[in-house]
């Protein structure tokens, strides 16, 4: 295992895991006022109105997809009689439909600030970043999952290889080895992937953790006492 | 509070739009576009005109209901550099407009109060939402056209859609002033609050990614001040006071099925701060003295309620507001003498039905389509007007007209005084907010309870950081040191 082996899939994950979670306490403690989904929707609402949802219903889905692949490792699915084709053939298809959902969504998203003067103005150099790392990971993502899995007649197994090192990572036994002769794709795409978990809590990424999902059981008009402890 | 920070330079949390005209943003009122309010569902129950809660989350990412900045306007300011830095030329300078939000330089084609006082005439007027029902009575040539101002500030309202229809849970009403506030904290830029409130009164700041909306400026409220759009209004025609009423009879009142009897609901909600048993349940709910005392004397109580002269703007979006508008009495129409009517100033009941304002428009805006109701309050405004005339014109004691209002010649002509006199301390009866506890709790917020005089300090803490989402944060050089203050005195004496 050479030292930059050692930096890419040992060193470099944790600092990124360290920066997201330090991040994180930070930003939700120092910064509530900044925590927003910073919408521009009042500035254009027409390419919004499709790009917005398809790109975030992909993304989602895409995430749904990610847990899956790499969270329940193989022999779970066997396990449960799930064969190989049967994986294969559903990761491969809803993957590709997330894939391609979010990807129509992420065009029209960067395309409207790209074209739209009133949007363009208020892109940051966090935003930048973040449209940057995005462009990476989905683009790499879709090839993998077109390239590598839904049209070959020799899928990849990513299974037996990042996932099984992703997961080991989180048990504090990095298996370096199962990661290191991966194919060059799904290497890239996972040290991308750390980098933009680490600049997930400094930027406007945060509102992901804000799906109002309480919203279904509160009652409708809330009321707030001035002094909440005077009484 | 100002709305020409960065964000906000579109945003008129009290604006006033000319009736008939577009008003702002663009045909607000118009729900059938803008689907803010409430509704009654199949079954008679109350639901966000918008859709519930499900449909929210759903369309989180693309709130189909909401304005966009052209709704509202491109707000711009003027290249006034040129004017001072033009070389010398045979033509002035000219400033050209450049747009607040792109900084480019744009044609104006929209703006606040555009069509203010009719500008724009029948091309901008003729689009008002109030008007689509009454179109054919309403000719828009100089001889039978109307206008007035309608100002318009948040609603506060009793049952407030925005507050519903906000995922986050970040808007609230307060209990003990009913005022409706955004906490910017936990505000997280879904901005259903924008599209869910009928009256387009909350707005999103673009620039910090939350939103915002009058807050009947509550640091002046909780100090028994006017609000600054009624302590500056030289018109002297805001009042401000407070009425009792029972928040839990708010839903069903918002509830009835037809919008004519919203307004006649929302009134049997107040309380009446002299009945013996209201003052009981409320010295048992804790609502100090003083305050029932306000409550007696509230102009809004008496407006509203007592003479029920004043109306709700739009009862029918069933947001119960507290907002309330006098109708205002207008000329008489020239064409009345054609009608076979003789202008007769005392005659003021006949010429209801001529008054330049249609009442059928005025009752598109305050009453559900309800033109009895417009009807009944100019009639008895007209009355105050005509008994007030006789007495102080004519030197007559009449007290028919006064019966003709349903009221004693006493409240007639105390109804005058606080219309047409309207005294500072008459049209504001605000009691102070009891913060006593309150504020000792502020003070004492992240200290160890040993900062003080003479104590043993501040136990090593660093300084207490103001919690922003709170309505009261510590001034700087607030807690000022008295002994300090005198050692200073004496060394200037000396």
């Amino acid at each position: 295992m050479s030292a930059g082996e050692v930096l890419l899939w040992i060193i470099f994950p944790y600092v990124a895991i360290a920066t997201f979670l330090v991040g994180h306490w930070w930003r939700y403690r120092t910064d509530q006022f900044g925590w927003t989904s910073g919408s521009t929707q009042l500035f254009e609402r027409k390419i919004l109105g499709w790009a917005g949802p398809a790109f975030h219903y992909g993304a989602l889905a895409a995430v749904g997809g990610h847990v899956i692949g790499l969270m329940i490792p193989k022999s779970f699915t066997e396990a449960v009689g799930m064969s190989e084709s049967t994986y294969r053939w559903f990761s491969a298809i809803a993957g590709a439909v997330a894939g391609a959902v979010c990807v129509v969504g992420f065009a029209g998203l960067v395309y409207r600030r790209a074209t739209n003067a009133r949007v363009r103005r208020t892109t940051s150099r966090t935003d930048l970043a973040v449209y940057f790392l995005l462009v990476v990971l989905i683009g790499l993502g879709c090839w993998m999952t077109f390239g590598h899995n839904l049209l070959t007649k020799s899928p990849y197994d990513y299974r037996d290889s990042v996932s099984a090192w992703w997961r080991s990572l989180f048990i504090l036994q990095p298996d370096v080895d199962a990661v290191q002769d991966a194919n060059t794709v799904y290497q890239v795409h996972a040290i991308v992937a750390w980098a933009f978990w680490a600049l997930f809590p400094f930027s406007r990424l945060v509102h992901a953790w804000s799906i109002p999902l309480q919203y279904l059981g509160r009652p409708y008009v809330l009321y707030r006492r001035r002094y909440a402890a005077s009484r | 509070m100002w709305t020409n920070r960065p964000g906000t330079e579109y945003v008129w949390f009290n604006n006033v739009e000319t009736a008939p005209g577009q008003g702002y943003p663009r045909r607000w009122s118009d729900q059938e576009r803008w689907r803010g309010g409430w509704e009654l569902d199949r079954r008679g129950r109350l639901r966000l005109r918008a859709g519930g809660r499900v449909k929210k989350l759903l369309t989180i990412f693309s709130n189909p209901d909401l304005p966009s900045l052209d709704d509202f306007y491109e707000p711009w300011t003027y290249d006034y550099e040129t004017l001072v830095t033009a070389p010398l030329s045979d033509r002035d300078p000219v400033a050209r407009p450049h747009s607040q939000i792109t900084g480019q330089p744009m044609d104006v084609q929209w703006g606040p109060n555009w069509d203010e006082g009719l500008a724009g005439g029948p091309e901008h007027a003729i689009a008002d939402p109030h008007l689509a029902d009454i179109q054919e009575q309403v000719r828009m040539t100089y001889e039978q056209a109307f206008l007035f101002f309608l100002p318009r500030i948040c609603e506060h309202c009793l049952n407030p859609s925005c507050v519903a229809s906000c995922p986050s849970g970040a808007m609230y009403k307060r209990e003990e002033d009913g005022i409706v506030l955004v906490d910017q904290d936990r505000c997280r830029g879904w901005r259903f609050c924008v599209s869910g409130c009928p009256y387009k009164k909350v707005y999103f700041n673009h620039r910090t990614g939350k939103a915002e909306k009058c807050t009947l400026c509550y640091p002046r409220i909780e100090m028994g001040q006017p609000t600054i759009c009624s302590e500056t209004c030289v018109g002297r025609i805001r009042y401000l006071g407070l009425v009792l009423y029972d928040a839990d009879r708010v839903e069903a009142a918002a509830s009835v099925p037809d919008p004519q009897d919203l307004l006649g609901a929302q009134r049997s909600v107040f309380l009446d701060p002299e009945d013996p048993a209201v003052q009981a349940a409320a010295r048992a709910e804790g609502i100090p003295g003083d305050w029932l005392d306000a409550a007696r004397r509230s102009p809004v109580y008496d407006l509203a309620i007592r003479w029920g002269v004043a109306l709700p703007l739009h009862p029918e979006f069933r947001t119960l507001p507290m907002v309330w508008y006098v109708p205002p009495l207008s000329p008489v129409v020239g064409t009345l003498e054609a009608d076979g009517y003789e202008a007769d100033p005392d005659d003021v009941f006949g010429a209801i039905d001529h008054l330049r304002i249609p009442l059928e428009y005025l009752a598109n805006l305050l009453a559900a389509g309800d033109v009895e109701v417009v009807r009944g309050v100019l009639h008895r405004l007209a009355c105050m007007r005509a008994h007030m005339r006789k007495r102080e014109v004519l030197g007559e004691e009449d007290g028919s007209l006064a019966q003709h209002a349903g009221m004693t010649a006493a409240e007639l002509e105390r109804m005058y005084r606080l219309l047409a006199i309207a005294n500072y301390e008459d049209r504001y009866v605000i009691p102070q907010a009891h913060a006593e506890l309150g504020e000792r709790l502020m003070q004492q917020q992240g200290t160890c309870g040993l900062d003080f005089a003479g104590g043993p300090g501040n136990c090593g803490a660093v300084e207490a950081r103001p919690d922003t989402s709170s309505p009261v944060v510590p001034v700087e050089g607030e807690d000022f040191h008295l002994v300090d203050l005198l050692s200073r005195e004496e060394h200037r004496g000396a």
